[in-house]
């Protein structure tokens, strides 16, 4: 259906709202971040309208580029864990039966109406050494003793996998569901066992969805402050803990504002540039 | 033995009987087309041959060997989808060459054998297209050129041509059975369509729930259909009731037919005759009495409308013996014992 060009201003009132929305909820905040993000700090967690880069500049040390450097690692490491798992578990699931389906389905949603904090507390309990799952290993002969797991680098992957695997699934779920059984069936009757059928098959004809999912989750992990805090130690903890850090504990928003804008700068240079290649391959 | 045998193949999902006790051998280089209205396991049947599916009874041998129970992908057979299934993310090169490639098959050989097969449908320099670029008649060579790519002991093709419009689709038909006889490759074809079976097979299987109601030449099934469905399902046909008096005369629609027997110790049959043997003469004098209904003259082709007692005949002719008759007019009907199949069911 071929639509007709808004011709009046009338036609374009659907526009207003959202733009509105927009606006006041995401505009208008982020710039005042900017601009706030050259104000000069006063002592006393005041702050002065100016323009200066000091807070740009005190952020150019080696302490904060390598938790920049860490909180990226972080968030690609989240990333890719998630599409790994994600791909084979949401391909089982679209080909089982609706019901499967569905209750899975159902579970990974409610994942979703958990908290951050919820989540934290429940890990930390889980990987703890008095209440946590070692003491089942020891129980099945396992472990000679229970141990804790937490504070470490694998405690804060698990919890960030664990809640950002649902947005992995429900986004790779529909393009599953679309994908064409016949293609894999074909692989099949190519000569492809099913494993490699996946690989050759079903992984290629997925790219462009598997690219959104990580741009994605990688995202959404770069913003997690508080699982880095509850489950790492302190050199596992993000941009984010220390932006919260400072706006909250230390009372300075400018610093804490400019570390805000760059993490965005950076997060997004990285996406377009993950968007390029894409294209890239695509052409070729 | 050699060639492809089915014995007593049986698929069940739950309840459900899709292929029920299917025995049928497919000598090496034959073309047969499973023929049948959609729901009667044909595909089914298809599946179970390609190993997508595994039969719940009975066994599959091909080229002596038991592959009932081998997994699709060391079948090497080449199967193509009714909805193609070209994969989305490879050129037509590659997605011919796919087969090869998972063989691990040097480059310069899988180049050589696109090359080749490019040629054979008639796509050559198609290599380096993207297959969403193609035209349907040329996704389905595409298809068949991948399916053929190892030179598979069987050829399966699942209603290959039923997304092509009428024209291409005929012009299909006649290809792939040339295709077939030049490469003397095993071919089984699963199809709805009637008229591309008689193109394409050399035997025809008609099914229909979950069972073969007959296998034979495309001529046979048509001359001489087994039971009143294959013959309904096979072109046009009447199907007119035949009984026998005590002394062993059949008679249809009211009038005794010399020459036609029902089977010994049977009463009641049906009696299966092609419009284009029905005569239409004048009435009396032995022929079945009816009356004109409807004429619709298709040009190359007149189909008249015959009620006879509640039965409707339709008889076919030639514009060259145009029926001399009109809508309302009593008519006879002729029936040649000779081109009549009496059938018990």
């Amino acid at each position: 259906m071929r639509r007709e060009p808004p011709q009046r201003l009338a036609d374009y009132g659907p526009l207003f709202f959202p733009a509105g929305m927009l606006t006041v909820f995401f505009v208008v905040p982020f710039a005042t971040m900017i601009a706030v993000s050259f104000f000069q700090r006063e002592q006393g967690g005041f702050y002065t309208p100016a323009f200066v880069f000091d807070n740009y500049a005190r952020f150019l040390s080696m302490f904060f580029g390598k938790v920049l450097g860490f909180s990226l690692f972080l968030a690609v490491a989240v990333a890719i864990t998630c599409v790994v798992i994600g791909i084979p578990f949401t391909y089982l699931l679209s080909r089982s039966a609706r019901k499967i389906q569905v209750v899975w389905l159902v579970a990974l949603l409610s994942i979703l109406s958990l908290s951050e904090v919820m989540i934290g507390f429940a890990w930390s309990t889980l990987f703890s050494r008095t209440a946590g799952v070692t003491n089942l290993f020891v129980w099945l002969g396992l472990m000679a003793q229970p141990q804790a797991l937490t504070p470490s680098f694998g405690a804060v992957m698990t919890a960030m996998t664990y809640q950002a695997f649902p947005y992995t699934v429900l986004v790779l779920y529909p393009a599953l569901v679309r994908l064409d059984p016949t293609l894999t069936e074909a692989a099949r009757t190519l000569g492809a066992s099913p494993v490699k059928a996946f690989f050759t098959v079903v992984v290629p004809a997925l790219r462009n969805t598997i690219l959104a999912t990580l741009i994605m989750v990688f995202i959404f992990a770069l913003g997690s402050y508080l699982l880095p805090q509850l489950l790492g130690r302190p050199q596992h903890w993000t941009l984010s803990v220390l932006i919260t850090d400072q706006a909250i504990y230390q009372s300075n928003m400018p610093f804490a504002a400019a570390m805000a804008v760059f993490l965005v700068l950076v997060s997004l240079a990285l996406v377009g540039l993950a968007l390029y290649a894409g294209q890239q391959r695509q052409a070729k | 033995m050699s060639g492809l045998n089915l014995s007593h193949v049986t698929k069940q999902f739950g309840n459900f009987t899709a292929v029920n006790d299917v025995s049928l051998s497919v000598p090496d280089g034959t073309f047969v087309c499973l023929l049948g209205p959609s729901g009667c396991g044909k595909t089914t049947l298809m599946r179970m041959i390609a190993g997508l599916d595994l039969p719940t009874n009975g066994s599959i041998e091909l080229g002596g060997a038991d592959i009932t129970a081998v997994p699709t992908h060391k079948r090497d057979l080449g199967m193509v989808f009714q909805s193609l299934a070209l994969f989305p993310h490879l050129t037509v090169g590659e997605n011919i060459a796919y087969s090869l490639r998972i063989r691990g098959t040097p480059k310069d050989v899988q180049k050589k054998r696109v090359d080749e097969l490019l040629a054979m449908i008639h796509l050559p320099g198609f290599a380096d297209r993207s297959v969403a670029k193609l035209s349907g008649g040329q996704r389905q060579r595409v298809a068949i050129a991948r399916a053929l790519a190892i030179s598979p002991k069987l050829f399966l093709l699942d209603e290959p041509l039923s997304a092509l419009d009428a024209k291409l689709r005929e012009a299909m038909q006649v290809e792939l059975r040339q295709l077939q006889q030049r490469l003397g490759i095993t071919t089984i074809v699963v199809t709805h369509d009637q008229r591309e079976a008689m193109t394409m097979a050399d035997t025809v299987v008609v099914m229909n729930g979950g069972e073969i109601r007959q296998a034979a030449a495309p001529v046979d099934i048509y001359r001489r259909p087994a039971d009143s469905f294959v013959a309904d399902f096979i072109g046009q046909t009447n199907l007119l009731p035949v009984a026998a008096d005590s002394t062993g005369r059949a008679s249809v629609l009211g009038e005794v037919i010399e020459g036609i027997t029902l089977p010994a110790g049977a009463a009641k049959g049906m009696l299966s005759v092609r419009p284009e043997d029905v005569q239409l003469t004048a009435p009396g004098h032995g022929a079945i009495a009816g009356t004109v209904t409807f004429i619709r003259d298709l040009g190359g082709a007149i189909e008249t409308f015959v009620e006879a007692g509640s039965t409707q005949v339709i008889a076919v002719s030639s514009p060259r013996n145009r029926p001399d008759v009109s809508v309302g007019q009593s008519v006879g009907i002729r029936l040649d014992p000779a081109t009549s199949v009496v059938l018990a069911r």
